[in-house]
């Protein structure tokens, strides 16, 4: 799957090489960046094609990758489930690029467990401590005699950093017997097929075969998301080189228009305008 | 051939060579001979070339941070603020997971090749070693695809039985052996041979039961263990031994027909059984082409990516006992290609040579052990004639 999408990743890049004059003239859009995003940008690109005739790539690299590849200007637009860092800003600024940030939608993190799981909340100061290594058994938080398997996301994922900086807060590491899956798909299946694990993937991962948590209380969906009361909430991003302009305005503008908040909501994911 | 007989000098004109066609042919022999040449130092460059720029982006890190956090500490917080790049864990999970692959697919591997090349007659030999190679052309995203999707839940929702009805068969032909072969030993010292043939049954019969108390037991013990996660140590050495076995078996199998027919017909002609002949004159004679074909395994096993990435559950700490192979564990060829990804010189450079770091590791392991291949082969060739 990473390599797939690494090969996908380079693919866009060599395309962008091979029709710079192409992507000059504006008929053609490169997208990159975070998985989380990756499904609303492909729906966007597949309704952009269709109306008006701009050929539209998406890959899914994950937050930094997209990151990466906008600092490169090997793509037009930056998928992010998380802001820029420092970091990336300055090592944007000294390639010449001015990332401009443009909200696509809100997004939930949920907190996904077996379906099987008695646990049906979590405070976040006890899911910061299964997720620190503090509570091992499902005992601990009011659920069964069970041992925990923790999972999270590799580094390069914006889930990953959003759930550091919605629930670890800086001092606390994530346990070092926490597994790693590449995609909230597979966290999801892991989570699935595994009867003691927690992951926690977007909100728009959601079905029946995990159970989301409620968090302080709150249910994870698109109502709570929107009026702030779910604690584990976060903006998901679009990225330009600059403010965008011609097609690639057009296709930032989407989420404000009512077939994008369709789309966007069809996916799972909370509508911001 | 006879251009120097007057005689056929008519006939075979084609081969008296003027002396302009004889330099022409030299210097198309020249040209061949320094073509392929060319071909065999460029390939002997590459590996040159890999080792110098893997080197080179690993140099930096052991600057920044020094050799003693990478070998000896356990924490691996590469995106962290500060970062910690403590990659034994990771070096460990490693080792686990190709120790673990090679005790499967070693005594496998060897005893298929057995099998093949002495036991099974050739007909059968003809469509079976076939078989077993195209094991290797499966793609190793399909098996980690297995592994994840079917072997893991698998050992998840039985891993208990699992355990237990592997151990009763791997285990139960060797205690009969072993009961067999004890009984015997013991009662070779008794001359009067019905007496012997008593002792002999009531030893089977003892030992007999106590080894099967004793697979009961062990075995009844791993069917009460409850697999946490199947993304572990040993899903993944499983899996990996899958993947090293058609070289094993492969290699080790040209190895011992190369022993050739002399050597099997001399030890038939002094009356030693096919066993004695397999035990003793064959597997010595081939030991060391088996031996290659075991590092070329082990070497599959330990550079292998895609699998480990999938289905070892990456998590990077030693596992508690260290011998646990239920636990997951994270391994350098994993670790280089998820975090590959982040890790670029824009976002932080310690994070970017680490990653080579691993590489470099992953090299120089394979460079030491296929040097010591190299040399037990050359010494075994010396031992085996006769210096």
């Amino acid at each position: 799957m990473k390599l797939f999408k690494k090969m996908l990743y380079s693919a866009a890049v060599f395309g962008l090489v091979a029709s710079a004059d192409a992507s000059a003239a504006g008929n053609k859009i490169v997208i990159d960046g975070s998985t989380t995003v990756g499904p609303i940008a492909k729906a966007f690109a597949a309704h952009f094609t269709k109306s008006t005739g701009v050929q539209v790539t998406v890959s899914e690299s994950g937050s930094g990758n997209g990151a990466k590849s906008l600092i490169n200007k090997s793509c037009d637009i930056a998928d992010m489930s998380r802001p820029m860092k420092d970091n990336e800003l300055e090592a944007a600024k000294s390639r010449g690029v001015n990332p401009v940030e443009n909200v696509v939608a809100l997004d939930g993190l949920a907190i996904i467990v077996h379906p099987s799981n008695r646990v049906n909340g979590l405070s976040k100061a006890q899911i910061r401590g299964i997720y620190m290594g503090r509570f091992t058994n499902w005992s601990q938080v009011g659920g069964p005699n069970a041992p925990i398997v923790i999972i999270q996301r590799e580094s390069n994922s914006g889930t990953q950093d959003s759930f550091k900086e919605l629930v670890m807060g800086k001092d606390n590491p994530i346990s070092k017997r926490a597994e790693t899956q590449a995609s909230n798909g597979a966290i999801k299946t892991r989570v699935a097929s595994t009867p003691n694990a927690v992951g926690f993937v977007g909100l728009g991962f959601i079905d029946n075969s995990v159970k989301a948590l409620l968090v302080e209380g709150v249910e994870p969906d698109a109502r709570t998301v929107k009026n702030g009361t779910y604690p584990l909430h976060r903006a998901l991003f679009m990225y330009t080189n600059g403010q965008p302009a011609g097609v690639v305005k057009q296709f930032i503008d989407l989420p404000k228009s009512v077939e994008g908040k369709h789309m966007i909501s069809e996916i799972g994911f909370v509508n911001y305008y | 051939m006879n251009g120097d007989s007057p005689a056929t000098a008519g006939r075979s004109s084609a081969f008296i060579v003027s002396a302009r066609k004889r330099k022409l042919q030299k210097i198309t022999r020249m040209a061949g001979e320094s073509t392929l040449f060319l071909i065999a130092a460029v390939v002997a460059i590459i590996v040159l070339f890999i080792f110098y720029f893997v080197a080179r982006d690993a140099v930096p890190f052991f600057q920044i941070r020094g050799f003693s956090e990478f070998f000896t500490k356990t924490d691996w917080y590469p995106a962290d603020d500060p970062p910690r790049f403590g990659a034994l864990a990771i070096i460990y999970g490693s080792l686990m997971v190709t120790a673990g692959s090679a005790l499967i697919a070693v005594p496998m591997g060897v005893s298929a090749a057995i099998c093949l090349s002495d036991v099974i007659p050739f007909s059968v030999r003809q469509y079976v070693k076939p078989i077993i190679e195209m094991l290797a052309a499966i793609p190793s995203v399909a098996f980690g695809f297995f592994a994840l999707v079917i072997l893991a839940p698998l050992l998840q929702n039985f891993g208990g039985p699992i355990l237990m009805w592997t151990w009763w068969l791997i285990a139960s032909p060797f205690l009969l052996l072993a009961v067999i072969v004890v009984s015997e030993l013991l009662s070779t010292s008794i001359q009067d041979d019905s007496r012997r043939r008593v002792v002999q049954r009531i030893l089977v019969a003892v030992f007999g039961l106590l080894s099967l108390l004793f697979l009961f037991f062990v075995g009844k013990h791993l069917q009460e263990i409850q697999i946490l996660t199947g993304t572990n140590a040993l899903n993944v050495s499983i899996i990996l031994s899958f993947m090293a076995l058609p070289t094993i078996v492969s290699v080790s199998e040209d190895a011992l027909q190369a022993v050739g027919r002399d050597l099997r017909e001399g030890s038939y002609a002094l009356g030693a059984t096919r066993a004695e002949t397999i035990v003793k004159i064959i597997l010595p004679a081939a030991s060391s082409g088996i031996l290659a074909a075991v590092i070329l395994g082990i070497m599959r096993s330990l550079g292998e990516t895609m699998v480990v990435w999938m289905a070892s559950g990456n998590s990077s700490h030693v596992p508690e006992p260290w011998y646990n192979y239920l636990e997951s564990v994270r391994t350098l060829t994993a670790t280089i290609a998820g975090d590959m990804g982040e890790a670029d010189q824009v976002t932080g450079s310690a994070r970017f040579h680490v990653l080579f770091a691993m590489g470099l590791l992953l090299l120089v392991i394979s460079f030491i052990s296929n040097f010591i291949s190299e040399r037990i082969v050359v010494r075994q060739r010396k031992v085996l004639s006769g210096q």
